[in-house]
């Protein structure tokens, strides 16, 4: 926990965006994570993605496992509500969430023991529901909260400060997320946060389940010049497959996109994603496209990042079960109890 | 057809006062022909109780359907059998065994029985149902199906149930479906035909109208709770096939498709989610009752197992969660599909750490119904988990009850949950501040206001504003207001049931399906002029009654139905109750407890005290 407050001290200067709001109101509380962990660089990129897009804080809700990825949802919002759960079941809570009031904005944060060992089956389950949501796995390869074991998504060979090998092959979840059925899966590095801002405004707004696995290294367990997760190996091996621009659908699009130069796709609210023209020529609407590309640049031993894939005509949960407009949270006794001369009807099918 | 030996002993004629019992393979169609036998006695106003007592498996193992016809209304098992309808050759000597000296047998004869199956002081009544059905039918399926028609037609005959009850009730059941009525109340006929001609009809055991019926219905608990749960105002429902919970959320599923379409739209104001395992369907309701939604899931004693660590978290971050146990047999897989009350303690204080759990305790399906629209209003109000805990017995089993009602001016309790404009005029929210006294803090649901009113909800120690804390004295003093609520509680719950206590020396306590025995228990002692003051729990934790019931009798019955007495134990610890005053009687293998045995061992104690000056056998 953090033991010193944090200032409330504010610029008279700050920027405010269109509904008013600083910077500084999307922030939480002190990180109480080591410093230089690359979760810190997620919680800044989350809040100047919610900043920037104005979003209201309060029609957000945060909701996370255990462990140091789980931590985070303290450091970022601190006007919306959050829910820290427990090991591996954010999902089936932020399932319940999600189906309690369709109009919120849902932030899932996971780490990799949470998602990719003791939650596997539960994040299997959320991106089949197409819950709508984004869904951050902060992933490290590493158990930090414990001290240092291996995850299941270290790399086979990856090797952590005290110099344990990972003898088994890892689980990827960007390609696991795109075979389940997400509809959005991007996979992006903290340190790199012009390229995760966009992603995760893209992913705020893409109406689905919306998945970025990020690699964010632990730099007191997993930062060594053999592990997969490290800055050294993911700085080095990290390629880009498309660099994304995010255009809120309020904002005059101001910048002219030539069709020669990239590509730009409408979410359903209007938002729109640039995809910049990268030597690569990458279609993210395919998904054994995304597959194919994501396994090839593994066998070369470097890292898919970027948008990797996108399928805007899939539905969520709430239309897949045709419920009603009105959120559940606001159904009250006249909406819900069919009363008493009904259940008179009842009794007499039991005579 | 070889002539039987007539019995050597007569029946004693009983009328509206007997048990007949069907043995049949699973899988073979009888459910539905058995079902329409009993219900046709309830038609005929007289008291009558079925128990399913079938396998955990789908097609070829024995099942047995128990049918007590009792005019003094006890609804509870009575052991023997007066009649059995003896359909199953794997189990048949056994069954044959369990009936009665003077008792009957009906089977088919289209195969001759063996000589080891014949005993001489019961009477047989051969019907070569198989040979019937391949006469007059000539599809397979309709050959094997309408032997369990023929054989409720000639019960009919048999045991002088009004005919026509029978074919309305094919009427009934087959509307739209036209096509099936005719062979059905052909099948009726014939088994009735060839009863009336081949035996003097009616036998010795026999049916007459009676009124007991006026206004009852016949129900299953977990139809009930279902019922239950759409009057509650549940919108959600999560949960993991588990028998023999399942049909609680098929009867939620099925009453949400009648009664919960938008006018208009055709939309859902209802969403089932068939989890991947209960930890998600607990997950989720807890997601969504956080979230201000009312959510439910149903499960059976290893789903409650999976779903402790959740249980715990509720409990600690204060978020309502309502739950359906039907309890089965345990431990581990257990009987499936047999009855017990054996979840009691861990449910009670489900998780680790120091938790503990309101339960809420239907023996009737009018309660089930009740209980289960009152548990959300609970669970709201106390911001904790709230656990009802039938059992197979109840859940699965048709019983006669009151009819179920529903006041029409009655508002859902959301609890205190500050609004947009409450939030708006007060300076500063903390969510676990006990502004009140009595425990329960002040929720909010998320979006409710730009700038007040958020929290974060963990599972790890917390302040009274929900900020993380590792001050032991202010995890203490979160603990110690928590254990307040649970005072508080109490006056939500409903209050035990003691009905005229006349200041016996003996008392009897006792929770559930065990109430289905109680009334014939003390009618039989009152005879040998024995009487003892009853206590029914209906909730934990428990009301001050029980602690003053336990105190003013000098001995105390706990009756139950599990191996290690697990409602004494929540008594001595929760009332701090006397042990040595507190005698038990247990039942578990794995069917409802009878009257008889309750009975016997009332009298032992009692007998044994009378030698040794002192009731505890």
């Amino acid at each position: 926990m953090s033991y010193i407050k944090k200032p409330k001290f504010q610029h008279p200067d700050l920027q405010v965006n269109d509904i008013g709001l600083t910077r500084r109101d999307y922030e939480g509380t002190l990180t109480t994570l080591c410093g230089g962990c690359g979760h810190d660089s997620i919680s800044a990129a989350i809040i100047q993605a919610a900043a920037d897009m104005s979003l209201a804080p309060h029609k957000v809700a945060k909701i996370s496992g255990i462990g140091c990825s789980s931590k985070i949802p303290s450091y970022f919002l601190s006007k919306s509500h959050g829910f820290n759960s427990v090991h591996g079941r954010m999902p089936s809570v932020a399932t319940g969430a999600n189906i309690a009031n369709k109009d919120l904005h849902y932030v899932g944060v996971s780490g990799d023991g949470d998602s990719a060992s003791i939650g596997l089956g539960q994040f299997c389950h959320i991106v089949r529901r197409r819950i709508n949501m984004l869904y951050i796995v902060a992933n490290n390869g590493t158990y930090g909260l414990t001290k240092g074991q291996l995850s299941a998504t270290a790399d086979l060979g990856s090797k952590t400060k005290s110099g344990e090998e990972s003898l088994y092959d890892n689980i990827d979840m960007a390609t696991l997320a795109i075979e389940l059925g997400a509809t959005f899966v991007a996979r992006s590095f903290s340190g790199d946060k012009q390229q995760l801002i966009p992603l995760i405004q893209a992913g705020l707004t893409h109406k689905g389940f919306a998945f970025i696995d990020v690699v964010s290294p632990c730099v007191t367990f997993n930062n060594t010049e053999q592990s997969s997760h490290g800055y050294k190996n993911t700085w080095e091996t990290y390629v880009s497959l498309s660099k994304v621009d995010f255009v809120p659908m309020k904002e005059e699009i101001t910048t002219s996109y030539d069709p020669g130069h990239g590509k730009t796709i409408t979410l359903h609210d209007g938002s729109v994603i640039h995809l910049h023209k990268t030597g690569l020529n990458y279609d993210p609407s395919d998904k054994n496209n995304a597959l194919k590309h994501i396994n090839q640049h593994k066998d070369n031993g470097e890292i898919a990042t970027g948008l990797l894939y996108i399928n805007q005509s899939a539905s969520d949960l709430h239309e897949i079960q045709a419920t009603v407009d009105k959120p559940f949270n606001l159904l009250n006794n006249h909406d819900l109890c069919p009363g008493n001369e009904v259940l008179a009807g009842i009794n007499q099918q039991f005579r | 057809m070889r002539n039987l030996p007539q019995s050597k002993i007569d029946t004693l004629p009983k009328t509206n006062d007997f048990v007949v019992k069907f043995a049949n393979v699973n899988g073979s169609g009888s459910a539905s022909a058995n079902n329409m036998f009993a219900k046709a006695i309830f038609r005929m106003g007289i008291p009558v109780s079925p128990h399913n007592i079938f396998p955990s498996n789908i097609q070829g193992l024995p099942t047995w359907y128990e049918v007590r016809i009792s005019e003094d209304n006890y609804l509870g098992r009575r052991e023997g059998v007066d009649l059995m309808v003896a359909m199953n050759e794997q189990t048949i000597k056994a069954d044959i065994d369990a009936v009665l000296p003077g008792g009957f047998v009906l089977y088919d004869s289209s195969k001759q029985l063996s000589n080891n199956l014949i005993r001489n002081d019961l009477h047989y009544l051969p019907i070569p149902l198989k040979d019937i059905c391949l006469k007059e039918f000539d599809k397979p399926a309709q050959r094997q199906l309408f032997k369990n028609i023929v054989y409720v037609g000639a019960l009919s005959a048999l045991l002088d149930i009004d005919f026509k009850i029978l074919t309305d009730m094919v009427s009934d059941q087959f509307q739209g479906k036209e096509k099936l009525i005719s062979p059905n109340i052909h099948s009726l006929e014939l088994g009735y035909q060839y009863a009336s001609e081949t035996f003097k009809c009616p036998l010795p055991l026999k049916l007459k109208k009676s009124n007991k019926n006026k206004d009852k219905i016949l129900m299953d608990g977990n139809t009930a709770i279902g019922l239950g749960c759409v009057y509650g105002g549940a919108t959600i429902a999560s949960w993991y096939p588990l028998t023999p919970s399942t049909s609680v959320v098929d009867a939620f599923a099925k009453y949400c498709k009648r009664l919960r379409i938008e006018a208009g739209s055709g939309k859902n104001k209802f969403s089932i989610v068939q989890a991947e395992d209960e930890l998600a369907a607990i997950g989720m309701v807890i997601g969504a009752s956080w979230n201000g939604a009312r959510a439910f899931t149903a499960t059976s004693g290893p789903g409650v197992s999976l779903m402790q660590e959740f249980l715990g978290l509720a409990y600690f971050s204060e978020v309502p969660a309502v739950l359906f146990n039907i309890q089965r047999t345990g431990p581990s897989t257990g009987m499936p599909t047999r009855t017990q009350q054996g979840d009691l303690l861990s449910c009670a204080y489900a998780s680790h750490g120091d938790t503990k759990h309101i339960l809420l305790l239907p023996s009737t399906p009018k309660e089930c119904f009740e209980f289960a629209a009152d548990s959300f209003d609970i669970a709201e109000r106390l911001q904790t988990p709230v656990i009802i805990l039938s059992d197979l017995e109840l859940g699965m089993n048709e019983q006669i009850c009151d009819p179920l009602e529903w006041d029409d001016k009655r508002c859902y309790d959301r609890g205190k949950v500050l609004n947009e404009e409450e939030l708006e005029k007060i300076e500063s929210y903390g969510r676990y501040q006990d502004l009140d006294g009595d425990g329960i803090p002040y929720r909010t649901y998320p979006g409710t206001h730009a700038s007040k009113g958020s929290y974060f909800t963990r599972g790890s120690s917390h302040d009274a504003n929900a900020g993380y804390t590792e001050d032991g004295d202010i995890y203490a003093e979160v603990m110690d207001r928590i254990a307040l609520k649970f005072k508080t509680a109490v006056k939500y719950l409903p209050e035990p049931e003691a009905p005229d206590i006349k200041k016996n020396s003996l008392g009897a306590i006792f929770f559930g399906t065990t109430t289905s025995a109680i009334q014939e228990v003390l009618d039989s002692l009152a005879k040998k002029g024995i009487s003892l003051d009853t206590m029914r729990l209906k909730a934990f934790p428990f009301h001050d009654s029980v602690s003053e019931f336990i105190d003013n009798h000098d001995f105390i019955y706990v009756i139950e139905q599990n191996r290690d007495a697990q409602l004494k134990s929540l008594l001595k610890i929760e009332c701090n109750a006397n042990e040595e005053k507190m005698i038990s009687i247990l039942s578990y293998n794995g069917v409802l407890i009878a009257a008889k045995q309750i009975e016997t061992e009332i009298l032992a104690s009692l007998d044994q005290a009378e030698k040794t000056g002192d009731a505890r056998a």
